[in-house]
């Protein structure tokens, strides 16, 4: 599904290195964890792989089932089946939920050459999407993201997450700023988004949000690179010895 | 309401903008018609006045009214305070009057109708039905719509080409016709109203406009009425080098109701052209009239050559109590826009309020706002104001509140928004305030934000372009005002939202 390889980034207006060789493979099905200290170049890898502004690629390849991502404009990556939930949701003042998703999603579909979704047949879509997910209606109503709680926010990415239907989910630290509960119900929706034919690539600083999904592999990330690929028990490994070990450990 | 349809029904108005964005290109009402056209010589002076005069027919008084004005003009000096740049107008290199000369003696029939005429309305958009009444045929008006109905004035060049539903309106007393007519048919009317809230001599534009309108629409609902569909004018300038000079009157007699749509478009031209109209609203006791403007007169290229300079009077007067006025604009034209439409709050308890939205991309210039001037007790204004500069544009809001002495107890609220796309552009606010009583209460907010990447980036990565994120954005960023439009005006001035913002971003 994604193949990564050797990729290296830097900052556009800086001579500042951020990734130095990311090598990393996600097949379909699977879910896969990036752990790793403050700036490490977790969230970095998030960002070049859905193509933001700011980065520069100066090494290396990303590719989504054999599409080189990199040569795509943001949009159409998504089209291509990228989705990343973010760290920070964006407000976007006026502009109600429910235009935004199916502005989204027939945009997709028109890119992939699909019919697009009618305002009844979407609204349909929406409605029993909002209820596996254990969403309230009423958050379909107000505009982008404004106003929501923490939790509201990210369970707003999770909800377009399931509309989008996307082939690889790239999840940014979606567990920060999250209570207990809230995190619950944030891996609930992933967990019930899990199938053979869709990855997941989970980026968090702690293994908490690892008890609730449980990842097939776990890879640590330093200074730009995987520098330590393992089993959930790494994720565990992590948690109970910190970091200083594992780094020391590889040098 | 149902949830289902409340978001049924918004759904619909935003598909609408999504539809139009994924076929966006640049202003697409460029092209023109090749049209026989009989004009007045190039030039301003008595003769011309004289010669607009007689080829409407006018009754000697009006003819003294437009000479009076062009005297009082020729004294006058052009207004400097605005914050625009305006190259030097010749106002003896244009032409004061212009008609197709089919037009000279009205159709009767399709069959006589200049074909060119009904093309030209076809390509804009304007439904078939009403097309063929609006190419002036006499007699299409039995024949009902199957939409909604709205009764359309079309205003081509210098002339007015035919007005709808003409026959179905005067059935419930309402006057809807070219004013060059109601000058002919109702001269009572016109006499007792025109000028009487625009003077003469009110500004050089003005007074301009006094001596040289060549048509434009009048609109009388009498007391009691409330108007059993939409009006509306539309206006198109099509010859070259041509000023266009309308005057709308419009009269809400007491207790009368009427909604009013005002649409433009003009075809690309390296030449700016001017366009100077007077609107006058009248509202007497407990009337209400609500006024939408969907301006899109040609905006100029890229680097400012040509487009249409709009200076344009507007102003509603709540001559009695309780009478109510609603002004609600979308501004996406124009090289320059110098534009004000405003309330005087006579009557007690009289309400005035402005929506806007002014659009400025590219090259654009615009200086526009209300005057919001209150004289009665108890009177209401509210103002909210969404201005968006793209490009090298320009943009700013000047308003004035002015609460009176005998004004006591009454209340303004202003906003005032900005929105700036890129780091070329400008946003400018200018409000003045005067409050001369002390139980009166004024409040004024103003917020200036920019698109910022973090939200195009959102929206990208959603599947969404970034022409069609940007107009998303600002759709939502002017919501406010886009809810105050009548249904069918929304969905137009969403698409173009989304046309004028084109080529903003890159």
């Amino acid at each position: 599904m994604l193949k990564i390889n050797n990729l290296h980034a830097k900052l556009e207006d800086e001579d500042k290195q951020i990734l130095k060789g990311v090598t990393l493979e996600v097949p379909a099905g699977e879910v896969h964890a990036i752990m790793g200290p403050n700036g490490s170049g977790k969230s970095t890898t998030s960002y070049v792989l859905s193509g933001r502004d700011g980065y520069e690629v100066t090494e290396g390849s990303a590719t989504l089932n054999g599409q080189d991502l990199l040569e795509m404009e943001p949009e159409e990556r998504a089209a291509a089946g990228l989705f990343l939930a973010f760290q920070y949701p964006v407000e976007i003042p006026g502009v109600g939920n429910m235009t935004f998703l199916r502005t989204a999603a027939n945009a997709q579909r028109k890119a992939r050459g699909e019919d697009e979704l009618s305002a009844g047949e979407f609204l349909k879509l929406v409605r029993e999407k909002a209820k596996t997910l254990n969403i309230d209606a009423e958050m379909l109503k107000r505009p982008v993201n404004v106003g929501f709680s923490g939790g509201e926010k990210k369970r707003n990415e999770i909800l377009q997450m399931a509309l989008l239907e996307p082939k690889m989910c790239v999840l940014d630290e979606t567990d920060s700023g999250l209570d207990v509960d809230a995190m619950r119900l944030v891996a609930d929706g992933v967990n019930a988004l899990r199938s053979p034919d869709r990855a997941f690539l989970v980026i968090t600083h702690y293994q908490r949000l690892l008890d609730h999904i449980q990842p097939d592999v776990v890879h640590i990330m330093a200074d730009g690179r995987i520098v330590k690929t393992g089993g959930p028990d790494l994720a565990l490994e992590v948690e109970k010895n910190g970091y200083a070990d594992i780094l020391a450990e590889v040098g | 309401m149902s949830p289902t349809t409340d978001l049924d029904v918004r759904e619909g108005v935003d598909r609408e903008t999504v539809e139009t964005v994924a076929n966006m290109g640049s202003y697409k009402y460029g092209w023109d018609t090749e049209i026989e056209m009989e004009y007045a010589p190039k030039g301003i002076n008595e003769d011309i006045v004289r010669l607009i005069s007689q080829r409407n027919e006018e009754p000697e008084w009006m003819l003294d009214w437009r000479l009076k004005a062009f005297r009082r003009w020729q004294q006058m000096s052009l207004p400097k305070w605005a914050m625009l740049d305006i190259p030097e107008i010749d106002f003896q290199d244009q032409y004061y009057y212009a008609r197709p000369k089919s037009m000279a003696e009205k159709p009767k029939s399709l069959d006589e109708v200049d074909p060119k005429l009904l093309a030209t309305y076809e390509k804009l958009g304007i439904p078939l039905k009403e097309q063929m009444i609006l190419a002036g045929v006499e007699g299409a008006e039995e024949t009902p719509a199957d939409a909604r109905k709205v009764a359309v004035d079309a205003v081509f060049d210098s002339v007015s080409v035919g007005t709808t539903f003409k026959a179905e309106l005067a059935k419930a007393g309402i006057i809807f016709c070219p004013i060059s007519e109601a000058i002919r048919e109702h001269p009572e009317l016109v006499q007792k109203y025109l000028g009487s809230v625009v003077p003469q001599g009110d500004n050089f534009y003005s007074a301009l406009n006094s001596a040289v309108f060549s048509d434009g629409s009048f609109v009388y609902i009498p007391p009691g009425v409330r108007s059993p569909m939409e009006l509306s004018t539309y206006f198109r300038i099509n010859a070259e080098n041509t000023g266009q000079f309308e005057r709308t009157l419009i009269i809400a007699d007491k207790g009368s109701y009427v909604s009013y749509l005002e649409g433009c478009t003009a075809p690309k031209r390296d030449t700016a052209q001017l366009h100077a109209a007077v609107v006058e609203i009248v509202i007497l006791e407990d009337a209400e009239v609500k006024y939408s403007t969907v301006q899109n007169w040609f905006p100029g290229d890229e680097d400012g050559k040509g487009g249409i300079y709009n200076f344009v009077t507007k102003r509603a007067d709540c001559r009695e109590d309780r009478a109510k006025v609603m002004w609600t604009q979308v501004e996406t034209g124009s090289a320059i826009t110098w534009k004000y439409p405003s309330c005087i709050l006579r009557g007690d308890e009289s309400q005035g309020e402005f929506y806007s939205i002014a659009i400025a991309n590219n090259r654009q210039q615009a200086d526009t706002g209300t005057k919001m001037l209150h004289l009665g007790k108890n009177t209401r204004s509210r103002i909210v104001s969404k201005g968006i500069s793209a490009g090298r544009a320009q943009n700013t809001y000047r308003g004035r509140v002015a609460i009176h002495p005998k004004a006591t107890h009454s209340r303004n609220y202003t906003q005032c928004d900005s929105l700036l796309i890129g780091d070329k552009c400008g946003a400018h606010t200018v409000p003045y305030i005067e409050v001369k009583n002390a139980s009166s209460r004024v409040e004024h907010e103003a917020t200036t934000s920019k698109v910022d990447d973090d939200q195009l980036f959102y929206c990208r990565q959603r599947g969404i372009g970034e022409e069609e994120a940007i107009a998303l954005i600002v759709n939502g960023f002017a919501k406010e005002v886009l809810q105050a439009l009548p249904m069918e005006f929304a969905m137009e001035a969403q698409s173009l939202v989304a046309i004028s913002l084109e080529g903003s971003v890159g």
